[in-house]
């Protein structure tokens, strides 16, 4: 087969430089309206956004040029420090909940058991994924209400008193974290399935033999190979962790106070409500800097723990 | 089970691992995964009832006649299902045009990343052109930056091109795809070479090989594609709040959070009335495209 297609072929392929020159056109053409959509929607307003951030605008009147005095203003605006603070209490308790409730569940998952309960389970940790988070967050609104709650409702059950879920500063914020991983930890649980699934199954076979068991066994055999999904799972909680938005609007629109307000409501509420368009854009900067800034640190500290095959 | 058989085999090297006696042992062992089951399944039955739950709840109380929606102790299976809640959902918003918008929005923004995507991994997966390489990478660090950054820019963008509070305004910038064009360009990558081999000896050229070869051969590719889309964009919440304006432009998400609004005077079961109705295209997308949705929800992340 090798020999009798070899030959021919290089006869009957058009010259290289001509199909590459066609190739190339054709690139271009293929390129086109992913690589404009691209420049005109994400890299004229990333440039924007950097112009802006150095503006007082309100759309209204002409810009004014103010310099950094956007970024001076953040540092001292106490409803922006407190919501950069409430965003990395967020993030930090979500994903450590997001990834422990994932990883404990999938690795319950590997034990034997019918297979139409493991379908079962797995599709019911990945179904709250494919709701929408305002349409969630309004459910739970109702689940969590002070007097005719669900929540509270079977609190009393076991003699709790009614919590005031929504209209407590601490309640609310532990509401809007748990309404958060509620939604989102079937993304990590799904990593870590396809992780598990995928170890040999004579590496456990193997430590067994000798000698470790239970705890032992996941953290030297099965943790340390699924390290590099641990780090992409928990790579991409926070980025997504870092943008909540949908859940603490619809729940507690950033109150009580500014207790559960989050960069992001921040970056809304000061364009479109109080059009400062510069402010917006220069606390848009900062919560990307503080995005990058986590991904690097974490790629850098992943090559102490990670192990690739 | 396969443990303690397993587990005579270190007595052999390492005497006793725990200092049991060698009667006692055997017998913990044969109990001890006998409690962890008991315990993985209490588990796993507590996870999924809180999984399940609050859906359960919902779908119940959206069934209940809207003076009985606040009654405590709830009823998890109505007894009579009621569906007024549901008739008073279409008198208060008008659902058939959020739908339709919805539907528009979400429908047109999945064929455009399909189409848009599958042209550009290809080229990105099988032609040839000068800094693909470089290009690519710009197109991938697309997807670490937050639309709330872009967002401010994109708004102004929007009016100046006389978009606003228009659905062209929230379909056109979500068009171009990094995450779909990643996609497409592993998939292709992983489409044998042979057959453009095949149809470059019978003649055809690269618009030939990429439109009857690899076109039809992309169409699950393309699928993932538009069923992530579809899943995202239907959810979508914060792109339409800041686009649109008028509620003739909402999309269904901004109309439950209207319906919310309304609530004062009426019931949880309309709100709840509502949010089921929303849930119910994505539902169907998640019974027929599991699979497809899963394998494209963790594609990005085993890059």
């Amino acid at each position: 087969m090798t020999t009798t297609s070899t030959a021919p072929r290089h006869t009957v392929k058009p010259p290289a430089a001509r199909r590459s020159f066609v190739e190339r056109w054709l690139a271009m053409i293929f390129l086109a309206p992913t690589l404009l959509g691209m420049a005109l929607f994400t890299f004229l307003p990333i440039i924007g956004s950097l112009v802006l951030a150095f503006f007082r605008w309100d759309i209204i009147s002409a810009p004014q040029f103010v310099g950094f005095a956007n970024f001076a203003s953040l540092a001292q605006d106490p409803t922006v420090r407190v919501s950069f603070l409430n965003t990395i209490v967020f993030v930090v308790v979500a994903v450590i909940l997001q990834l422990g409730i994932a990883l404990s569940l999938a690795s319950m998952l590997q034990a034997r058991m019918p297979s139409w309960l493991r379908v079962f389970l797995r599709s019911t940790f990945f179904f709250p994924l494919v709701l929408s988070a305002a349409s969630v967050s309004i459910f739970m609104r109702y689940m969590f209400n002070e007097q005719f709650g669900v929540v509270n409702w079977l609190l009393s059950l076991v003699g709790i008193p009614a919590v005031p879920w929504l209209t407590s500063p601490a309640a609310s914020a532990a509401v809007v974290v748990l309404v958060y991983v509620w939604q989102n930890f079937g993304f990590s649980f799904l990593l870590f399935l396809g992780a598990l699934t995928n170890i040999p199954k004579e590496l456990h076979e193997a430590a067994n033999l000798d000698g470790a068991t239970g705890w032992k066994q996941f953290s030297n055999v099965t943790l340390p190979l699924i390290s590099p999904t641990v780090l992409v799972a928990s790579v991409m909680a926070i980025i997504s962790a870092l943008q909540v938005f949908d859940q603490p609007y619809v729940l507690t629109n950033g109150g009580p106070g500014d207790s559960t307000r989050t960069a992001v409501m921040v970056i809304f509420e000061s364009a479109f409500q109080q059009l400062e368009f510069g402010e917006a854009s220069a606390i848009g900067l900062v919560l990307t800097v503080l995005i990058l800034a986590v991904t690097a640190l974490q790629f850098r500290l992943s090559r102490r723990f990670v192990f690739y095959q | 089970m396969s443990s303690q058989i397993l587990h005579t085999g270190t007595k052999e090297h390492t005497g006793s691992t725990t200092g049991t006696p060698a009667t006692g042992k055997p017998y913990r062992h044969r109990r001890l995964p006998a409690a962890g089951t008991v315990g993985r399944y209490t588990a796993l039955a507590v996870a999924a009832a809180l999984t399940l739950g609050p859906v359960l709840w919902t779908l119940s109380t959206s069934l209940r006649t809207p003076s009985e929606s606040f009654n405590l102790p709830p009823s998890f299976l109505p007894i009579n299902p009621d569906f007024t809640a549901y008739q008073e959902v279409f008198k208060q918003i008008n659902v058939g045009l959020l739908v339709l918008n919805s539907a528009l929005v979400t429908g047109l923004i999945a064929l455009g990343q399909m189409a848009s995507a599958t042209l550009a991994g290809y080229a990105f997966a099988r032609l040839d052109f000068r800094g693909k390489n470089a290009i690519f990478s710009l197109v991938l660090a697309t997807m670490m930056v937050p639309v709330q950054v872009t967002i401010v820019p994109v708004f102004m963008l929007i009016r100046g091109m006389g978009l606003s509070d228009t659905l062209l305004a929230l379909i056109l910038p979500a068009i171009p795809t990094a995450f779909g064009t990643f996609l497409m360009r592993q998939y292709f990558l992983g489409l044998p070479n042979d057959f453009a081999e095949a149809a470059a000896l019978d003649g055809a050229g690269p618009w030939r090989i990429f439109r009857s070869v690899y076109v039809p051969l992309a169409v699950p590719g393309m699928a993932i594609v538009g069923i992530l889309a579809f899943n995202f964009h239907w959810n979508e919440f914060f792109r339409p709040l800041i686009l649109t304006i008028s509620e003739q432009n909402f999309t269904l998400p901004l109309g439950l959070v209207t319906l919310q609004g309304n609530l004062g005077t009426g019931s949880i079961s309309v709100v709840l009335a509502g949010v089921i109705l929303s849930m119910l295209p994505a539902l169907v997308v998640f019974i027929f495209g599991q699979r497809t949705l899963r394998e494209g929800l963790t594609a990005g992340a085993s890059k």
